[in-house]
């Protein structure tokens, strides 16, 4: 039983890591990666929603959607209920943490209907994982995130120092970068498998 | 039923339960804005430049609102303009606001500056002045890799021929470049001052000479010239005493070097 939770944890962090490998929430990896801190703002929120989302939307599917033959609605129904879910919670965070409001801030907004968020919580429906399983997962694919912009932020800040030519400067190099970044990844993939065995 | 309906029903129960989930929490939860505080955060530029000496223009507001800070002319960017909207808000009587600009302290262009040796490291003047002091032979002039074009929220900063040039007319004063230039030669002037010493170099004559054909030599024929007792030569440097100093330009006129001048603020842009 844990033997299977680790190997979906390494899974959704290295292997099927949401930004490198699915391509998921490239729209923060880009934009928010400029600074090292503010990428980590934005993971830890992301990790956050994606609990959080993961634990609605997970008896949503099981006792609203599936007895009632309602599966195609799945998109619709999750993204309305993440959304104002994430409202939900900015309220509550201004109310009694205003503190940890004013550092998430800017990015709780920014992924009310974030792809990733809503990538995570149909993914775990469509692997068949119980309750338990998907919020292991969603964990292992916020931290995935978090790893990613991380880093990702590093070679950016690194990528300022440098000089290069013209026509490559700005997102030219930013792709090409994430790209590098991405293939390094792949070298993960074969090896959670061997790691528990 | 039809399953049409039924799904038209699901979801948009579920949309009415968020909806009311959302109203319940922003009745109960509000957070009570103080009125006074958003009316300054209004008036504020928000170029959250920092100048006023707090964090940003948040917080700014908030000292200002909750009494903490009286001081209604700390804004340099937003000038005489939004230090009367301040006043007007919190009730109290405008002062006005000592305008400033960035004024670089260095003439050592490509032409006129010695270099010392090639550098060919990281191109940031924090990086320079760490090997060697930089690649020029002044240790005391501007680095010319333009860290202070970098941080300068208005972009009014561009290195010309190696010395940080300032368009004034874009200078908000906030003074963000003056505090990230290594060699400290950007210092904040008030407006109403027009001469400087556009030099930072502290060198005897002979040595300064040598290094920079545009360097003060300490020959202190200014201060002969000066007839308000106004500026001095300290460390081989001229140094004018602001508060003292009429702009009357006779200075600028007598320096052998020409590294007194007459800064151009004529298109100063205000708020």
């Amino acid at each position: 039983m844990l033997k299977s939770l680790a190997i979906i944890l390494m899974t959704s962090v290295l292997v099927n890591n949401y930004v490198l490998s699915k391509f998921l929430g490239i729209c923060p990896f880009l934009g928010v990666s400029k600074k090292v801190d503010q990428a980590t703002g934005m993971g830890i929120a992301v990790t956050f929603v994606m609990l959080l989302a993961t634990a609605v939307t997970y008896p949503i599917q099981t006792f609203l959607l599936t007895p009632f033959g309602l599966e195609y609605l799945q998109t619709i129904v999750f993204i309305l209920v993440i959304a104002s879910l994430v409202q939900l919670v900015e309220i509550v965070l201004k109310r009694y943490l205003p503190a940890l409001s004013r550092s998430l801030g800017v990015y709780l907004p920014l992924i009310t209907t974030n792809c990733a968020v809503l990538g995570v919580t149909i993914n775990n429906v469509t692997d068949g994982y119980n309750f338990v399983e998907s919020m292991v997962s969603s964990l292992g694919c916020g931290l995935g995130f978090l790893l990613a912009m991380v880093l990702f932020a590093g070679v950016r800040e690194k990528m300022e120092n440098c000089n290069p030519p013209k026509a490559f400067r700005g997102l030219p190099l930013t792709l090409t970068a994430a790209a590098i970044v991405s293939l390094s990844f792949m070298g993960f993939a074969g090896i959670v498998d061997n790691l528990f065995a | 039923m039809n399953p049409v309906l039924f799904a038209i029903c699901i979801v948009t129960g579920v949309g009415i339960l968020c909806a009311v989930m959302l109203v319940v929490a922003s009745k109960f939860m509000a957070v009570s804005v103080d009125q006074k505080e958003s009316d300054l955060r209004e008036a504020l530029p928000g170029v959250n430049c920092g100048a006023c000496g707090y964090s940003g223009c948040d917080e700014y507001a908030k000292a200002l609102a909750n009494g903490e800070c009286q001081k209604t002319n700390l804004c340099i960017p937003g000038s005489d303009g939004v230090a009367r909207q301040l006043a007007n808000v919190l009730g109290v009587s405008a002062e006005d606001v000592i305008e400033q600009v960035a004024v670089v302290r260095c003439n050592g262009s490509c032409e006129v500056a010695k270099i010392k040796a090639e550098y060919d490291g990281i191109p940031s003047c924090a990086a320079a002045k760490q090997l060697y002091g930089g690649q020029y032979a002044c240790q005391y002039g501007c680095l010319g890799f333009g860290d202070c074009a970098v941080v300068c929220p208005q972009d009014a900063i561009c290195v010309q021929d190696g010395v940080a040039r300032i368009n004034t007319s874009k200078c908000i004063g906030c003074g963000l470049c003056a505090e990230q230039c290594p060699n400290g030669v950007i210092f904040l002037l008030a407006d109403v001052h027009t001469v400087t010493v556009a030099c930072s170099n502290q060198e005897k004559g002979g040595v300064a000479r040598k290094q920079c054909a545009a360097a003060c030599i300490g020959c202190k024929k200014c201060e002969k010239a000066c007839p308000n007792d106004a500026i001095h030569v300290i460390d081989n440097l001229a140094r004018i005493d602001y508060e003292k100093c009429t702009a009357c330009g006779k200075c600028v006129g007598e320096c052998p070097v020409h590294c007194i001048r007459h800064e151009d603020l004529s298109g100063y842009y205000r708020f």
